[in-house]
């Protein structure tokens, strides 16, 4: 009976040694995650270093290593420039053996990065990008589109505000890929539910005098002005707008609100704005959890990115541990057949076409006189279910 | 350009040069220092300082780029294409600036730049802010995979030596002896019978065009075409090539090309990142007060001094 015990534990060690060498099959001995984002500029809050303290933890908590490998991270900035971002994912993957790359902040340069991902047949996992592109006209097997994206913000801000009366539209637009799509779709929403698009001013990204497109919108009788940008430049917008005196003649609708860019404004300005985000810390006890840790080492309360390139980092590293390798087809094909779920991500799963579907939350920006602390800045109005949010599958980007 | 050992030297580490670096990088070097060698044929040479170079390097990237997404060209008729177009924009922006001198000239430059970089903007065929993205490599000659780094590396190489070549060429002329008088004494060259303002459009066409080169090649190299190209930054980009290089010597814009974008290169990737534009101030302002001549012009200072 022992040396039976014996022969089984001996054979049970041989087959687990053997799978293991056989799966142990990392491209250079490792796993190598980059993480590109704007370290400096206008969505350096939005992303920025905190997408890599993100990843950091979701490395630490993984173990920091994967099949007896070491995970390895790297980072950059991409200055907001599609030239420096392409080329900075063009050398790590020739030179520098990087795996996959996450963070990925301004659409333009989102684009010009998935391009070179996908010609090296990289993974590329976006996490505060906007633009609908990755997943439909850009969309390519090697992308995962995370937290959000221009489809899920329209549907999420722009339909219950036109359903609730306010029909006559005017947007102030960032005048580059993410904008466009933005007030693109965004257009769409409000012809479909009978309102109509006045008309719309295009500010080149990181413009800081709004005066002229605010006298603009001023003039151009909406009801509602759309502010269809982002980060420093929503800031900067919206500011503006309030010391025009447009806020009180019109309602100023930001399509794409970060946690850090309502915290920098006066509640007295953005206090009662509705947005749909993909996250909120306070959401519940999971999220609460990871939140206090990420602001322990960040100093900030975490925005939507964060917490997106946390979960999507989370299910790359666990695909990779359970396909044995990481050659991208593999991975993304377990990627997309497991659904992720974590503190980010509810009723979640990874679309055959690359986008993550998962629970939006409409929510509204609190005034000074609800706000129990300083990172008190949503108030979760309702859910929007992923179906809901995300438009569906275009053929031509099913990748099975 | 007589074939000295120096030069053989220097082709050869060329040549050697992708086996040791990242060919990419090493492009990204052979590109900028064509752009600043033309660059420098107009400052160093004609002492005309152009403050808008940049329109006709992205000028050329934008042209080459759409032709070989559009178009389907080979990529040597795509970057002759964007080489004609800078020239073509040369010759216009060249007749409305060499009429000035000092800093009107400067100025006028920047403000013809300047509208180019909004056209640039605002045109459907580039794509705004994105850019003009996925650009092919394609086959050289039809046959020649360039997507492969190392004939793209040698393709760029012979590009250069190319443009390197005519700058010197032009710089020895009986021409390049007319555009040196000019920098010199303009007044004595225009008493000596010499319509001065041809030579020195024609000298802009030639830098002009040159740049477009340059801007095709790298479009090629990065598959992208974007505004970081034609924006008045990169025209001051090339001023610090060129200065911290040596104005006015044949291998000084080399050699700061190859210093700034080392420099880059280097900090980008590290803590220092946010910190880029400083030091490269500091350097500039340590190159202004110490060394003016630049690397080059120092050292051949210090080799006339102890060898000459």
């Amino acid at each position: 009976m022992k040396l039976m015990n014996k022969t089984l534990l001996s054979a049970a060690m041989a087959v687990a040694l053997t799978s293991t060498a056989a799966h142990a099959d990392l491209s250079d001995d490792k796993v190598k995650i980059g993480v590109l984002a704007d370290m400096g500029g206008v969505y350096a809050d939005v992303c920025g270093k905190g997408c890599l303290t993100a990843v950091e933890m979701a490395v630490e908590d993984f173990g920091g290593s994967v099949l007896g490998k070491k995970i390895e991270i790297v980072s950059a900035d991409d200055q907001n420039k599609p030239d420096v971002g392409s080329a900075i994912v063009r050398e790590w993957i020739e030179s520098k053996e990087v795996d996959v790359v996450t963070g990925l902040v301004a659409s333009s340069v989102t684009g010009a990065v998935t391009k070179v991902t996908t010609d090296n047949k990289k993974i590329a996992l976006i996490a505060a990008s906007a633009s609908n592109a990755f997943t439909t006209k850009a969309c390519s097997p090697y992308n995962a589109h995370w937290t959000y994206n221009v489809v899920a913000l329209a549907n999420g801000t722009v339909k219950p505000i036109v359903q609730s009366g306010k029909k006559k539209w005017f947007f102030i637009t960032a005048d580059y890929a993410f904008g466009h799509a933005l007030e693109g779709i965004a257009s769409k929403v409000i012809k479909a539910e009978g309102g109509e698009v006045v008309g719309a001013v295009r500010a080149p990204l990181g413009t800081t005098d709004f005066s002229s497109y605010i006298l603009q919108a001023q003039a151009s009788g909406a009801e509602v002005v759309g502010l269809a940008n982002a980060g420093a430049d929503f800031v900067n917008s919206l500011k503006t707008a309030a010391e025009f005196g447009l806020t009180e003649m019109m309602d100023v609708a930001g399509l794409l609100v970060f946690t850090p860019n309502a915290k920098a404004l006066d509640p007295a300005i953005a206090g009662g704005m509705l947005t749909t985000t993909g996250f909120y810390w306070d959401r519940d006890d999971a999220s609460r959890e990871w939140s206090a840790r990420f602001k322990a080492r960040q100093g900030v309360i975490p925005a939507m990115p964060h917490a997106g390139a946390y979960s999507a980092t989370m299910h790359y590293l666990n695909a990779v541990k359970a396909a044995g390798t990481d050659d991208s087809d593999t991975v993304m094909k377990l990627m997309k057949s497991t659904k992720p779920d974590d503190f980010f991500a509810k009723n979640a799963t990874l679309r055959s076409d690359g986008r993550m579907v998962h629970d939006m939350y409409l929510v509204r920006i609190t005034k000074a006189s609800e706000r129990k602390s300083e990172d008190d800045i949503f108030k979760i109005e309702s859910v929007i279910p992923g179906d809901k949010a995300f438009a569906p599958v275009l053929p031509a980007c099913d990748f099975k | 350009m007589k074939i000295s050992k120096f030069n053989i030297v220097l082709l050869g580490l060329a040549l050697v040069a992708p086996f040791a670096f990242y060919p990419v990088l090493l492009m990204k070097v052979l590109c900028f220092a064509l752009f600043a060698c033309a660059f420098n044929l107009l400052l160093g040479f004609v002492g005309l300082l152009s403050f808008g170079h940049a329109v006709f390097l992205g000028t050329g990237g934008y042209v080459t780029g759409y032709l070989m997404m559009n178009t389907g060209l080979t990529p040597e008729l795509g970057i002759l294409a964007g080489t004609i177009a800078s020239g073509l924009l040369g010759a216009v922006y060249g007749k409305l600036s060499v009429k000035r001198e000092g800093i009107y000239f400067a100025m006028v430059t920047l403000a013809l730049a300047q509208l180019m970089f909004f056209v640039f903007l605002q045109a459907p065929f580039t794509g705004g802010e994105d850019g003009l993205q996925g650009i092919p490599r394609g086959h050289l000659f039809g046959f020649i995979d360039l997507s492969d780094n190392l004939n793209m590396y040698y393709f760029v190489l012979a590009i250069f030596l190319f443009g390197f070549w005519l700058i010197n060429r032009t710089v020895h002329s009986p021409f390049g002896q007319i555009l040196k008088a000019i920098r010199d004494n303009e007044p004595r060259a225009t008493s000596l019978g010499y319509n001065v303002n041809d030579y020195k459009w024609a000298a802009f066409v030639i830098s002009a065009a040159l740049a477009g080169l340059a801007g095709s090649t790298k479009t090629l190299v990065f598959q992208l075409a974007s505004l970081t190209d034609v924006h008045w930054h990169m025209s001051g980009e090339v001023v610090l090539m060129t200065l911290l290089g040596g104005m006015g010597t044949i291998f000084g814009p080399v050699v700061g090309a190859a210093v700034v974008v080392g420099i880059q290169n280097f900090l980008s990737g590290g803590e220092l990142g946010n910190y880029v534009h400083i030091i490269m101030g500091l350097i500039f302002i340590v190159c202004v007060l110490a060394f003016r001549s630049g690397i080059v012009g120092e050292i051949q200072k210090i080799v006339k001094r102890n060898f000459g």
